[in-house]
């Protein structure tokens, strides 16, 4: 028997699980501050939040629905976007975030990636609007947020689609 | 003493038979589900018999489970059914060779555990059962805790001996749980024992990579409803944020120094590669285009960079120098593909192929061109390549949960883990430790 290699082997062994993990535990991610969370009568008047949460007005409507592997924003969400692009433009205090999603198929990064693609696009339909870049960011979960039973095309519909919040709201 | 060459030796099992042994030997390891996709041609056949465990009130031996289970994951050995053999030698005079020839061993590995005073010695042996000669025999011990470490390193050695490469039985791998609606980055050994921990959180984690010097693990994590690309130490614990600007930050990318990183920023527009240093200084792009550019990974030499991008329409594999420059098309058979990997040795790409409406894993070699369907799909992702190349761990969906597998780079044997969360991804293989 070789000696220095079973003593490269002992060695080896003593090194091994040696070294317990630290766990990183992530809180919930810190939340609006109090000030922010009861919001100043100055925010309502500024961001015009009444508009925002009345659910008679086409601003509750949040959502914006893509075809398969497509980030092409279809006609019928076209007074849905231009009530958000006004509403961006005309409120220069407003910061919008648009979030892209993706149906579970494919890999997680090109989702991801994908997910953008479709906000940039809702984006860029904006923009021509008047919606300044400054006052907007453009985000993906990409598959992360999919319904995970879904096995139809019914489903997948409602998982490929860009959300639109608003900071403060 | 000569090592074995396994494209000489010879195959003695019809496929049937093959089949009736693997059974058998779920049995035995009961640890792991088995499937079987074909017949093996080159596997070793191998007796691993029980080690005698000397202990004063266990009679149990299971060392040579954990042996035989690593041995045969790996898709290069045929562990053969030895419980029915009426000789259970654990020293070398006790070896009844005509009964090692009458089950057609190859090689027999036997020994004893000598477990007193909260340590674990083992002595074993490996042995050339036609030759009747002794291939290696060795002395290892260390706390009872690393019983399963102890059982690794002999697995190591065996592979190596047998076949001349590395074992990667002694590595770890990570992965990400989703339970309860929890997710967590965890880090477990190579057979998926092990389990710890590393970064739990109520929101979604994903491309977890291992530094080249296994200490650190760059992750994608939505913690701040937006991916965000960290890099935490598994040493300390400590967490630093990599890349935090506006849109995504996402698929991290080790250079094979660990100095730098590839990783994907998008600002107001598509995901596009930029190079980082590791301290989160230094940004600059790689490539630009108006097209999705991401999922980038390093050759082994830092030269290239593979990514996947639609700038032909449907996603495929393109490669560009890591210096920046013109991108080459890489991948074109296949509606798309995507989830690029290189192994260890530089000669072959691993990535998920959609075809038919099935995500496979296929094996690109870049010197033939030939692909290789080396998985069946329907929804197979993520294929990371072991430190020695020979086996490939992948994620899969059954019924809309994940599961891990293994398969081996012919693609004949394949394993699932039984790791216990509702849904496991994201698979990622740690290196060689140097």
């Amino acid at each position: 028997m070789k000696k220095s290699l079973l003593l490269a082997s002992l060695l080896s062994l003593f090194l091994i699980g040696c070294s317990s993990t630290p766990i990183v535990d992530v809180s919930k991610p810190a939340g609006p501050s109090a000030s922010n969370d009861l919001s100043s009568s100055s925010d309502e008047t500024d961001l015009d939040l009444a508009s925002l949460r009345d659910p008679n007005n086409i601003l509750s409507k949040r959502s914006i629905y893509f075809d398969y592997d497509k980030d092409v924003v279809k006609a019928e969400y076209k007074d849905l976007i231009a009530a958000h692009a006004k509403y961006v433009a005309s409120h220069p205090k407003a910061k919008m975030t648009l979030t892209g999603n993706t149906d579970d198929r494919g890999s997680r990064e090109y989702n991801v990636s994908l997910g953008q693609k479709r906000s940039v696009s809702v984006k860029k339909s904006m923009n021509i609007l008047g919606a300044q870049d400054a006052q907007i960011e453009t985000v993906s979960f990409g598959e992360e947020r999919a319904d995970t039973n879904c096995k139809d095309s019914g489903c997948y519909g409602k998982d490929r689609r860009v959300d639109i919040s608003y900071e403060k709201e | 003493m000569k090592k074995y060459n396994l494209h000489m030796l010879k195959t003695f099992k019809t496929f049937f038979s093959l089949c009736l042994l693997l059974l058998i030997s779920i049995h035995a390891f009961a640890i792991e589900t088995i499937e079987i996709s074909g017949g093996g041609t080159k596997q070793i056949n191998i007796a691993v018999m029980p080690y005698k465990e000397i202990v004063a009130d266990k009679a149990n031996s299971r060392m040579h489970q954990i042996i035989a289970a690593d041995l045969y994951r790996s898709g290069f050995f045929r562990p053969l059914e030895v419980n029915g053999l009426v000789n259970k030698p654990s020293t070398l005079s006790d070896i009844n060779y005509a009964e090692m020839t009458a089950i057609e061993a190859q090689v027999m590995t036997l020994g004893q555990v000598e477990i007193s005073n909260n340590r674990v010695k083992v002595n074993w042996f490996l042995v050339d059962t036609n030759k009747k000669m002794i291939l290696t025999t060795m002395e290892y011990s260390g706390p009872v805790a690393q019983y399963r470490a102890i059982a690794h390193k002999i697995s190591d050695t065996i592979y190596e001996k047998l076949t001349g490469i590395p074992g990667v039985f002694s590595t770890k791998i990570s992965y990400i749980s989703k339970n309860k609606g929890r997710y967590s980055l965890n880090v477990a050994d190579a057979d998926g024992f092990n389990v710890q921990s590393v970064v739990g959180s109520p929101q979604p984690i994903i491309s977890a990579r291992w530094s080249p010097d296994a200490k650190k693990i760059a992750y994608v994590s939505f913690e701040k409803k937006k991916p965000i690309v960290y890099i935490q130490s598994l040493v300390t614990g400590q967490r630093t944020v990599l890349a935090n600007f506006k849109g995504n930050n996402s698929s991290p990318s080790w250079s094979p120094d660990g100095k730098r990183l590839a990783i994907v920023l998008t600002y107001n527009a598509n995901s596009q590669i930029y190079l980082i240093d590791a301290d989160g200084s230094n940004l600059k792009p790689l490539i630009q285009s108006a097209h999705i550019d991401t999922e980038p990974v390093w050759s082994p030499d830092g030269r290239f960079i593979y990514f996947t991008s639609d700038r032909g329409g449907r996603p495929q594999i393109y490669k560009v120098s890591s210096s920046g420059g013109e991108s080459q098309r890489v991948s074109f058979e296949g509606n798309q593909n995507l989830n690029p990997n290189v192994s260890p040795d530089a000669k072959m790409l691993s990535y998920v192929s959609q075809d038919e409406g099935r995500f496979r894993v296929v094996l690109h070699d870049l010197q033939t061109g030939q692909i290789t369907k080396i998985t069946d799909g329907p929804f197979d992702e993520a294929p990371k390549f072991s430190p020695n190349g020979h086996v490939i761990l992948y994620a899969h969906k059954i019924n809309g949960s994940g599961e891990l597998s293994t398969v081996s780079i012919d693609g004949v044997v394949r394993q699932s883990f039984n790791i216990h969360a509702d849904d496991i991804r994201e698979p990622a293989w740690a290196p060689f430790v140097k």
